[in-house]
């Protein structure tokens, strides 16, 4: 039996993730953070770069960098020092980026993930804090820098806190690769420090990929792929790029080390540049700043406030509400989801998992139909909690309460009041029922006297017969009974 | 009444709290005499007369309704042209920012704006504050009041120059290895370079940012002492700006000497390069120092040989990094006719800045290299280090440390241009404070023999001891008694 390509090489991933934190203000100055705004509108002197212009750092910043360490299982260090890192390009106002070289905030950590795979845990290698660059646009040619007919620069992007969280080499596959980056965006957004959105830049994940032999002393040539602005991304692009390297050596040629674009139309990568001219970054102490050393009181505090990891909330899930797999999947995907089942199941008297279904079958649904997320739904925790009671109580059956809950989805009413205005009360009153039964016996005398027979496979007709006649109001386990004793 | 042009700021104020004299005169005295130096010697860069006599006037009228900002509500003042001012462009001496209008003003201008200053305008300098002579000026040097073919030193060449001739009462500079000091010494001036950390620098065009601190120029020792007190303090913009009060640095300047252990430094006897003129009026200063009471004691500071080397390393390299900035993308010049962005970018700056900020920014981007940054940058680092401890020994010993401020007079326009070394040596006495942070002024101590050319002591501090230091110095310039004489005006 021969061995398969998969089974003859070895893959070698380490991610570096960049995350702007959600900050009212930016790391050096006192302009707002945000996506809106005419382009230029959001900048100062500070993040413009002028002349004479000084940084001052953001304690909520350097709070919420503390935040991610320690959620990280890192090493906070007692001493931490900003650096320069001198480059040039026009959506960088100084020319310099203030960030941080060998006393990052947080080093040493690790992030357990699991799949398929089974459970395994990635080392952190640091998380450091630094500050965002403005964003180009170049005008002409293919829209990159070098053939384009001009550039506009957009500085209030310049400035943004930026927490770079830099995995160990740990991660085997693309699998991996994506479970690690699922976790990490969902600690993230659990310990509310970042809107953590791939998709408009406020999470930026960057991989290095090597592929060698099994067994082989050294790495192979490190391939830096850019450019993967969604989770499904970055799974598409570090397998295909798992599969063009083991596929290049086995063809016999030499991978080179670069940095390769991932476009997201073909799910392929091209290279961008090789390392052939690496920058030297030239960095040096940042002199306009003074070392920070947070004090380990404050550090504890921020220890002592971090909210529960998502997997400490899947598991309380699992457990505390015995959730299935599914549910616990769906309901934890994000803090918002969370915190809406959690306040739908404090209401509600039964059992949680009963509210469970209804939001992970039927409110997601919806959901998707519309396009929106759960924090735009009209429809509260303490109304679903009420639907969900009327179905219990038998005021309406499970298959009514799916249109009354398309309904309070699009207005937003308790369902209490869309029971009434439809006209969905369930009727359980037996004399309330029994002129209705009568009638039924009465206009289906041959079904009847079957049922008198013993054939009581036949009741389910009658009882559908009565069901019409109330339009479907009448409680059919109590008609079922009417019939029977009548009948009977 | 005596010239106002030739008073200094404190007494003027006395002047006008006693209605002898209105802010309104007091500025147009200035402009006139500004207008009638400016000629020979090219201090000015932006001069803004008309406002200054508009605000002249504004702080007349408050002052008749009881609310006058300050008791120098209208004495004008001029600052070097690396303070961002938003009444009148910053260049810092570059035509790298020819145009360049701020839209904010230093912490120093906004201080001394609150206080009712009256700006006269904006100061020659070297560029980018890179020189001991003012002639690394993108704009044409700057002279020297007492001989026009010499410079008035550098790189606050402008403030100097026009306090030395009478131009403005008093001027802000900048110190980053002595800019402030040595032109002050080179135009007989007083020029104090405060404990780092003590004066905002924010909206101050960097050059090297671990060493720049703004310094007043003055004429008279109390005067730099109220300027500084008007500017000086914490400043949230400025995160290396000290977080404690300013003592009274004016009230106790009259406390006297006697008593101070004061340091001479033996490495510093026939430094090489010192004049004989020089060595002889400094020498007669420490005896003068030694008959008000001082005691006099030699020490050493074996470190400071190697201060230039060290700071050549050091300022360079953050230079490197700070100017980075000026790229022709967002503000100030940009070269025209570049087919793409790197040219463009280097074209500006190949056209915007002059040989000495070249050669700065390569040896400091050479410095900071990969491979080279522990050789260079920081064992430079480390030589700083040990220069803090020697002064720290030192001040075990003695409360003061003086020597000369300049090892020579003002010398010739050109004479130094073609020889980098040299000029860098201008430096040699001042540089080690600027590593150190330590606090130091230069105070005239009269006119070489050899040249009739003013000579500067130099006066080191603890850090954030000033008042000793002011103290120390106003003794000495009462007893000398130089500048308040015919002989400590030059004669332009």
């Amino acid at each position: 039996m021969s061995t398969t390509v998969e089974d003859r090489y070895k893959t070698t991933i380490g991610l570096e993730t960049h995350v702007e934190l959600s900050t009212s203000s930016k790391m050096f100055c006192g302009c707002e953070v945000g996506f809106a705004g005419e382009p230029n509108t959001r900048t100062c002197p500070v993040c413009l770069g002028m002349p004479g212009s000084l940084p001052v750092a953001n304690a909520t910043a350097i709070e919420y960098t503390l935040r991610i360490a320690l959620a990280l299982n890192c090493t906070i260090a007692p001493r931490s020092l900003f650096h320069r890192k001198n480059y040039f390009y026009p959506d960088m106002p100084k020319n310099y980026q203030i960030s941080q070289y060998d006393y990052p905030v947080g080093s040493q950590g690790f992030l357990e993930i699991s799949g398929d795979f089974g459970t395994k845990r990635v080392g952190i290698n640091r998380v450091h804090l630094e500050e965002d660059t403005g964003k180009s646009i170049h005008v002409g040619g293919s829209g990159r820098i070098a053939d384009s007919d001009y550039s506009l620069e957009d500085f209030n992007r310049a400035g943004t806190p930026l927490v770079e969280i830099v995995s160990e080499p740990d991660i085997g596959s693309a699998e991996e690769a994506r479970a690690y980056v699922t976790e990490l965006r969902a600690l993230l957004e659990s310990l509310g420090v970042s809107d953590v959105r791939m998709e408009e830049g406020s999470m930026r994940v960057d991989a290095n990929v090597s592929v060698a032999l099994q067994g082989a002393e050294e790495f192979g040539a490190k391939v830096e792929v850019k450019n993967m602005n969604s989770i499904r991304s970055v799974g598409r692009a570090l397998e295909f790029e798992e599969k063009r390297q083991r596929d290049a050596l086995a063809n016999g040629e030499t991978l080179v080390q670069e940095t390769r674009h991932f476009d997201e139309k073909t799910s392929t990568t091209s290279s961008l540049r090789t390392k052939e001219f690496a920058f030297d970054y030239r960095y040096f102490p940042e002199p306009d700043l003074v070392p920070f050393q947070p004090d380990p009181e404050w550090v504890e505090s921020i220890r002592d406030a971090l909210p529960e990891t998502p997997a400490a909330r899947r598991e309380r899930f699992a457990t505390t509400y015995g959730l299935s797999d599914y549910d616990v999947g769906v309901l934890t995907s994000s803090v918002a989801t969370s915190d809406w089942f959690e306040a739908a199941a404090t209401v509600y008297a039964g059992e949680p998992k009963r509210v469970a279904n209804w939001i992970s079958a039927d409110l997601f649904g919806l959901l998707n139909e519309a396009g929106i997320e759960l924090a735009q739904a009209k429809i509260t925790p303490a109304q679903l909690a009420g639907l969900v009671q009327l179905v219990d109580d038998g005021t309406i059956s499970g298959k009514q309460a799916k249109t009354v809950l398309a309904q309070m989805f699009a207005s937003g009413s308790d369902a209490q009041d869309v029971v009434a205005d439809l006209g969905l009360q369930q009727v359980s009153d037996e004399s309330a029922l029994e002129a209705a039964v009568d009638e039924v016996i009465a206009e289906n005398e041959d079904a009847a006297a079957k049922v008198r027979a013993g054939q009581l496979n036949t009741i389910g007709f009658l009882v559908g017969q009565v069901m019409k006649k109330t339009k479907g109001r009448a409680n059919p386990g109590i008609v079922n009974d009417l019939l029977k004793r009548k009948l009977g | 009444m005596p010239d106002l042009h030739w008073t200094g700021a404190r007494e003027l104020a006395r002047m006008i709290e006693g209605g002898d004299v209105t802010a309104e005169e007091i500025a147009a005295a200035f402009v006139a005499r500004s207008e009638a130096v400016e000629p020979s010697l090219h201090a000015y860069l932006h001069p803004t007369f008309d406002e200054a006599i508009d605000d002249a006037r504004a702080a007349d009228r408050r002052r008749a309704a009881g609310e006058a900002r300050s008791a120098f509500d209208g004495v004008p003042v001029a600052y070097k042209d690396i303070f961002c001012t938003r009444a009148a462009p910053t260049t810092s001496g570059s035509k790298i920012l020819d145009g360049f209008r701020p839209p904010y003003d230093a912490t120093v201008v906004a201080r001394c704006g609150a206080a009712g200053l009256a700006m006269l305008g904006k100061l020659n300098m070297d560029e980018f504050a890179m020189g001991s002579s003012t002639e690394n000026s993108g704009f044409g040097p700057t002279k020297n009041p007492w001989d026009l073919e010499r410079v008035p030193g550098g790189s606050s060449g402008g403030s100097t120059a026009l306090v030395a001739a009478g131009g403005t009462p008093w001027a802000w500079g900048t110190d980053t290895g002595g800019s402030v000091r040595q032109p002050a010494s080179l135009c007989g001036l007083v020029g104090v370079k405060p404990t780092y950390g003590m004066v905002s620098r924010y909206g101050i065009v960097a050059f090297a940012s671990s060493l720049d601190q703004a310094g007043p120029v003055t004429r008279k020792v109390e005067d730099a002492a109220a300027l500084l007190q008007l500017a000086a303090g914490h400043d949230p913009y400025d995160s290396t700006s000290i977080p404690r009060d300013v003592p009274d640095l004016v009230s106790g300047i009259d406390g006297g000497i006697d008593g101070m252990r004061v340091g001479i430094v033996r490495e510093f006897q026939g430094a090489e390069g010192t004049q004989p003129g020089v060595a002889q009026r400094v020498e007669e200063a420490y005896a003068r120092l030694e008959k008000l009471g001082a005691r006099l004691e030699e020490i050493s500071l074996p470190s400071f040989e190697h201060g230039i080397s060290a700071y050549y390393l050091v300022a360079p390299a953050e230079a490197s990094s700070n100017l980075a900035r000026y790229d022709g993308v967002r503000y100030g010049f940009r070269a025209s006719g570049a087919p793409d962005i790197v040219s463009m970018m280097s074209r500006t700056r190949d056209e915007g800045f002059g040989d000495e900020v070249k050669r700065r920014v390569m040896l400091g981007t050479y410095a900071l290299a990969a491979g080279y940054y522990d050789a260079y940058y920081g064992k430079a680092q480390k030589v700083r280090t040990l220069i803090t401890r020697d002064l720290e020994r030192a001040y075990e010993q003695v409360d003061l440390i003086v020597s000369p401020t300049s090892p020579t007079t003002a010398f010739r326009l050109g004479e130094r241009t073609s020889d980098p070394l040299a000029m860098y040596l201008s430096d040699i006495f001042t540089v080690p404070v600027n590593m150190a942070g330590n606090a130091a002024i230069s105070v005239p101590c009269g006119t070489s023999p050899d040249d009739g050319l003013p000579v500067g002591l130099q006066i080191i501090a603890r850090s954030l001891d000033e008042q000793t230091m002011f103290r120390a110095a106003y003794a000495f310039e009462q007893d000398l008694g130089w500048i308040d004489s015919a002989e400590g005006r030059p004669s332009l």
